[in-house]
């Protein structure tokens, strides 16, 4: 039986654009959600959301001109984690073997939404305008789903698999799940998994339109990402990418790879749009069925969770979320692990959410420590009985099985079990 | 404009492309944009663009397509500009 682990992290986040900022603001608390004077201007509802800071200095550092000029912010987004997840985990030097193809490594990296920086500035007005034969040579690159994937491929010399998922908010988590079931299978050895999203206000306009993110927070932006709370309003947009890198064990150890953790089981589903769920709501049977399934896959018994790391948005769907991780546990709440919301410090990052989740999971087991979630001391009041189970600041504590789940529009599930490696 | 002044502009726009440098370095005439120069070749729509764009005329796409080495390019801009 193929066991797989994970062997190198990359993340790019609305606070802090690399593994060790992000993990350093994840132990201090800090928030990356901001006040947008351009949402503003557009009569945005919510006026805040989460953007990873100083991209253009890193792209300068990392690119070329044209590379820069060719490469839109979600290319540049899974790129920069990408070789970052490479380097981490310990690949060789790309630059010194140019020629090089990594026959039995791929990629599975997700989008939520897409290209719509491009679309939205080059490809609909230039097109409107007449000008379709003026765009360029690279409107396709950018704008078709698999970018992400297929440019970071070129660079690190790719030679299995690539490819792009889309499940809505699950699609990190799924990315994840899928590349562990192919190493699992034999098809690879190695995968870069995970899911990106540009910060584009296109993006985060159909969710204003919705009504379903925060109007109250514009002047205290970071007070405004508020899951499990009873004050909270909505979910904050965010961005940004998180890749794992997942790697057959015995080509881990043979190559002498530091191993972080290891994933003993997985699942993806969908409740079917039936019994409560709906395109925007999940079923409870679905989400209960996801979480039982991994854990049945992964033999853990419910007692040996240390941390769940929720999807946990900070919408209306916190409590029944939590109450649905209840009933796939069967734990009283009183004896429930410890529940976490990482979207407390990095709003939702939509396709890359579950990405940079799966990022803060694996490091903080590698460091030891539960970060605190942001902005719920006044919890919400069907969560009441939880409140030994969230910590509001970072706890040092060793953790050896984490819980993870995202769910998604379209009544969508992930759901990943991971064991610190020891 | 002087053909080495357009040759010079014609350098300063392939630049960001090019992908062998010392062939760059060393680039005359003859020198090829995708055997010699190595650039990736859905990049020359963007070169061609550039050129429309820095000497204000339009090259059609049949122009574009005879345009292979520096040396082509150059003479191309050079009987258009010099036609304005």
């Amino acid at each position: 039986m193929r066991r797989v682990v994970i062997t190198g992290l990359g993340v790019i986040a609305p606070n802090g654009n690399n593994l060790k900022a992000f993990t350093e603001a994840l132990k201090q608390g800090k928030s990356g959600i901001r006040y947008y004077e351009k949402l503003k201007e557009l009569n945005f509802g919510c006026q805040i959301g989460g953007a990873p800071q100083n991209v253009e200095e890193m792209r300068e550092r990392t690119f070329n001109e044209e590379d820069r000029r060719t490469m839109n912010e979600a290319l540049s987004f899974a790129c920069l984690t990408g070789l970052e997840c490479w380097n981490h985990a310990g690949m060789p030097d790309v630059a010194s073997h140019p020629q090089k193809v990594y026959e039995d490594t791929g990629a599975v990296i997700g989008v939520g939404i897409g290209g719509l920086d491009t679309i939205s500035q080059t490809l609909v007005p230039m097109i409107n305008a007449g000008k379709v034969r003026r765009m360029g040579s690279t409107i396709v690159e950018n704008i078709m789903a698999s970018g992400p994937s297929a440019r970071l491929a070129g660079f690190l010399g790719l030679g299995g698999q690539v490819t792009t998922n889309s499940s809505a908010c699950t699609t990190g988590t799924e990315a994840i799940v899928d590349a562990y079931f192919k190493i699992k299978e034999g098809r690879c050895n190695r995968m870069l998994a995970g899911g990106v999203e540009s910060s584009s206000y296109f993006i985060w306009g159909g969710f204003d339109s919705m009504r379903v993110l925060p109007t109250g927070f514009n002047a205290t932006p970071e007070q405004g990402s508020r899951p499990m709370s009873a004050s909270s309003q909505g979910f904050v947009p965010g961005s940004g990418c998180g890749l794992l890198m997942l790697e057959e064990l015995e080509t881990a150890q043979k190559r002498g790879a530091h191993i972080y953790a290891e994933i003993l089981g997985a699942e993806v589903n969908a409740g079917g749009q039936r019994n409560g769920g709906s395109m925007t709501a999940p079923s409870p049977a679905g989400v209960i069925r996801c979480i039982k399934t991994a854990l049945a896959r992964a033999k853990v018994i419910p007692e040996e969770i240390d941390l769940i790391n929720g999807h946990l948005t900070g919408t209306f769907a916190d409590p029944h979320e939590i109450s649905n991780w209840q009933k796939a546990l069967n734990i009283s709440p009183k004896n429930f692990p410890f529940i976490q919301a990482t979207k407390s410090l990095i709003g939702h990052g939509l396709g890359g959410a579950g990405g940079m989740e799966c990022v803060a999971v694996v490091s903080q087991m590698h460091h030891g420590f539960i970060h605190g979630s942001l902005n719920c001391e006044d919890l919400h009041p069907d969560l009441q009985d939880y409140a030994n189970s969230i910590a509001h600041k970072t706890i040092n504590k060793e953790i050896k099985i984490v819980a993870k789940a995202s769910f998604g529009f379209g009544d969508v599930n992930g759901c990943i079990i991971f064991k610190k490696w020891e | 404009m002087e053909r080495k002044a357009i040759f010079e502009k014609v350098l300063h726009i392939v630049k960001p492309y090019v992908k062998n440098q010392e062939a760059f370095a060393a680039a005359n005439d003859s020198t090829k944009f995708i055997e010699d120069l190595k650039i990736n070749s859905a990049r020359l729509v963007d070169i061609v663009l550039a050129f429309e764009d820095e000497f204000s005329f339009p090259i059609s796409d049949e122009e574009a397509e005879e345009i292979q080495t520096i040396g082509s390019a150059v003479d191309l801009i050079s009987q258009k500009f010099n036609a304005k």
